[in-house]
C-alpha cells in the first residue's frame, strides 16, 4: 500500500511538472507538485517504523521557519542565489541520508547498495559545496571572477579520479573511513569546479548543479530502496539537464566548454578602446528619440537587474506607449543570471507577458524598429559574435539590435562585459551612449519626455 | 543484483524519459519557476531523511537525521512558496491589463 500511495506522489510529480511547463497551468503544477510532496512525507510518517519523533519534527519546524522567510523575504534580482542555496540543501540532505544508511546499518552492505551509496555521497556532496559557492558569486560574497589557477583542471580531473578510487575502496573494504573521504573529496571538488566559472555561465552552472541535486536524490532512493527518491529524482535530472542544454546552446558554448575554460568574468584582455569615438548623449537627445519613433524595443539585460530599474523602465514604457509608441521587449536566453531570470524581473514590475519577446521572435523586427534601447546587457547585443570570426564569442546567437535605425546604449562606461571583450556596437553611427547608473538614466529620460 | 535493484533502475531510466518528454518545450518566460520547482520536487529526499531521523540512535545517528531533514525540509518548503511566488507575479498581469483598457 505504502508503494502505492509513493507512487501516485511520483504521478503528482509528474502532472505538477507538465502542468508547469504551460504559463496558464504552471501555478496549479507548482500546487499539485507540492501535493505529492506532502502525501509521500504523510505515508512516510505513517508507515516508516518511526521510533523517534523528536528529531523529525524539530528538523521539520527549523526547516519550515528558514524555508519560508527565505521564500516570502527574498528580492526577485536575488532569485537565482536563493535557488542555488535550496539545491545546495537537497544534495546535503541526499548525501546525509546515505551517511546516516551507514551509521544505521552498518558497512556490510550488498555490493549494489554500497555503489549507490558512493555515488549518493559524492553527488550529494558536489552539489552541496558547488551550490553554495555559486551562491557565493551571485551574491557577491566570492568574487564573480573566474578563480584558477594553471593546471586547475588537471586537479579536479584528479580529485574525480580519487572520488572513483576511494567509492572502490569503500565498497570493498572494511572500514566507514572510506566513505567519509569519498565526502571530503568530493567537498572540494565542489569548491573547485565552481570556483573557476566565470559569472556570465552562472545559467548554465544553476541548472546543471539543479540537474545534479535531482542526481543525488535518485541515488539516495536507491540507498532506502524509496520509489519516490528514484523517481522525483530523476525527474529533476532530467529537466535540469535539458535546461542545461538549452542555456549552453543559448550561448553557442557546449558544457564542457562552460566548465573547464575559465571564460567569463572580465579577465579577459581588454581591447584597445581608448582612440575610436562614439556619440555621447543626452537623456534630452534620448527622450526626443523616443518620443518620436513608431515602435520601441527595449533590451534588457543584467546590469538593469543590478541597477534594479525594472520598474523605471516599466514607467517609460507606459509613458512612451501614451503617446501611441509601441513597446517591446527582447529578451536574450542568457540576460539574467538563471534561465528565464530577466522575465521574472519584469513580470515583477508589471510588464504585460505579451510585450516580452525571444531571441527568435526579435530579430526579424529589429529591421522595422526605430529605437532600440539596452539597458545593461553588452555582450548578447555585440554584433562580432556575428560577423567576427576571430572574436571569441563567434557563433553566440546575439539580438541583431544594429539593424535597427537607432540604438541607444545606457551604460556606467565603454568597459567591457563579462566575455571582457570590446563591441563595436559602440562605436557605429546611429548609436547613442548614455553613460549613467541604468535606474538613474530611465528616470532621467522619463523627466526628458514631459518636456518634449 | 537483487531484484529490487534491478526494479529501482528500471523505474529511475524510464522517468527520465518521462523527464525529458514533459519539459522539452517550455517557453522561456517560464524558465525560473521551473527550476525553482523542479528544485523543490528533488527535495523530496525529506522521504529519506525522516526515515533516517526516525530510526536514530545515538548522538551520531541524531544529528545526521536532524541536518538531513532541516536541510531537506528548507529545500522543499522554501522552493515550492518561492515558485508559487514568482507565478503569481506572472498571473495577475492579464487581469490588470483588463482592467487599464476597460472604459
Amino acid at each position: 500500500m505504502t508503494e502505492l500511495l509513493y507512487l501516485a506522489s511520483a504521478v503528482l510529480f509528474i502532472l505538477g511538472l507538465k502542468q508547469l511547463s504551460g504559463p496558464r497551468t504552471a501555478r496549479r503544477g507548482n500546487t499539485v507538485a507540492a501535493a505529492g510532496m506532502l502525501l509521500a512525507v504523510i505515508v512516510t510518517m505513517v508507515d516508516g517504523d518511526i521510533v523517534s519523533w523528536g528529531t523529525i519534527v524539530a528538523g521539520l519546524v527549523f526547516g519550515t521557519v528558514v524555508g519560508a522567510v527565505l521564500a516570502l523575504r527574498i528580492q526577485m534580482t536575488a532569485m537565482p542565489q536563493l535557488v542555488a542555496a535550496f539545491n545546495g540543501f537537497g544534495g546535503l540532505a541526499s548525501a546525509v541520508v546515505a551517511l546516516a544508511e551507514i551509521e544505521h546499518v552498518g558497512i556490510a552492505l550488498p555490493g549494489e547498495t554500497a555503489v549507490t551509496v558512493v555515488l549518493s555521497l559524492a553527488i550529494g556532496t558536489i552539489t552541496f559545496t558547488g551550490s553554495f559557492v555559486a551562491f557565493g558569486k551571485l551574491q557577491g560574497i566570492v568574487t564573480g571572477r573566474p578563480v584558477g589557477f594553471p593546471g586547475g583542471h588537471l586537479v579536479n580531473a584528479a580529485l574525480l579520479a580519487g572520488i572513483a578510487a576511494l567509492g572502490v575502496a569503500a565498497v570493498l573494504g572494511d572500514t566507514a573511513a572510506w566513505y567519509w573521504l569519498v565526502v571530503a573529496v568530493a567537498a572540494g571538488l565542489g569548491v573547485l569546479a565552481v570556483l573557476p566559472i566565470g559569472g556570465a555561465d552562472m545559467p548554465v552552472v544553476i541548472s546543471l548543479l539543479n540537474s545534479l541535486s535531482g542526481v543525488a536524490a535518485s541515488m539516495a532512493g536507491f540507498v532506502i530502496n524509496n520509489s519516490a527518491l528514484i523517481i522525483g529524482g530523476a525527474l529533476v535530472g532530467a529537466a535540469g539537464l535539458i535546461l542545461t542544454l538549452q542555456m549552453a546552446e543559448a550561448m553557442n558554448r557546449s558544457i564542457a566548454n562552460v566548465l573547464f575554460s575559465r571564460f567569463g568574468g572580465g579577465g579577459g584582455p581588454s581591447a584597445d578602446t581608448g582612440d575610436k569615438p562614439v556619440n555621447r548623449a543626452t537623456p534630452d537627445d534620448v527622450a526626443i528619440a523616443l518620443a518620436y519613433a513608431g515602435r520601441v524595443v527595449v533590451v534588457p539585460g543584467y546590469g538593469l537587474a543590478v541597477a534594479q530599474a525594472q520598474h523605471a523602465v516599466r514607467e517609460l514604457a507606459t509613458a512612451l506607449e501614451e503617446r501611441d509608441v509601441e513597446v517591446g521587449y527582447a529578451i536574450h536566453p542568457v540576460a539574467g543570471r538563471m534561465p528565464g531570470h530577466m522575465n521574472v524581473l519584469l513580470a515583477e514590475a508589471d510588464v504585460p507577458y505579451e510585450q516580452l519577446f525571444d531571441l527568435d521572435q526579435s530579430n526579424p523586427k529589429f529591421p522595422q524598429t526605430d529605437v532600440v534601447l539596452i539597458i545593461g546587457a553588452n555582450d548578447v547585443v555585440n554584433p562580432s559574435a556575428r560577423d567576427d570570426a576571430s572574436s571569441p564569442i563567434y557563433g553566440m546567437p546575439i539580438l541583431d539590435v544594429d539593424k535597427a535605425r537607432t540604438v541607444v546604449v545606457v551604460k556606467r562606461s565603454l568597459s567591457p562585459g563579462f566575455a571582457g571583450i570590446d563591441n563595436p556596437l559602440f562605436y557605429e553611427d546611429n548609436t547613442m551612449m548614455l553613460f549613467a547608473d541604468g535606474k538613474a538614466a530611465v528616470e532621467s529620460i522619463i523627466g526628458a519626455l514631459d518636456d518634449v | 543484483m537483487s531484484p529490487e535493484f534491478i526494479a529501482g533502475i528500471v523505474v529511475f531510466v524510464l522517468a527520465a524519459f518521462v523527464g525529458f518528454e514533459v519539459i522539452s518545450k517550455v517557453p522561456p518566460t517560464l524558465h525560473t519557476p521551473l527550476m525553482s520547482g523542479a528544485n523543490a520536487i528533488s527535495g523530496i529526499t525529506i522521504v529519506g531523511a525522516i526515515i533516517a531521523a526516525g530510526f536514530a540512535e545515538g548522538n551520531a545517528a541524531t544529528v545526521l537525521g536532524f541536518i538531513a531533514v532541516t536541510a531537506a525540509t528548507i529545500n522543499v518548503v522554501g522552493g515550492f512558496l518561492v515558485t508559487d511566488r514568482m507565478l503569481e507575479m506572472f498571473k495577475r498581469k492579464p487581469a490588470r491589463r483588463e482592467e487599464r483598457n476597460a472604459p
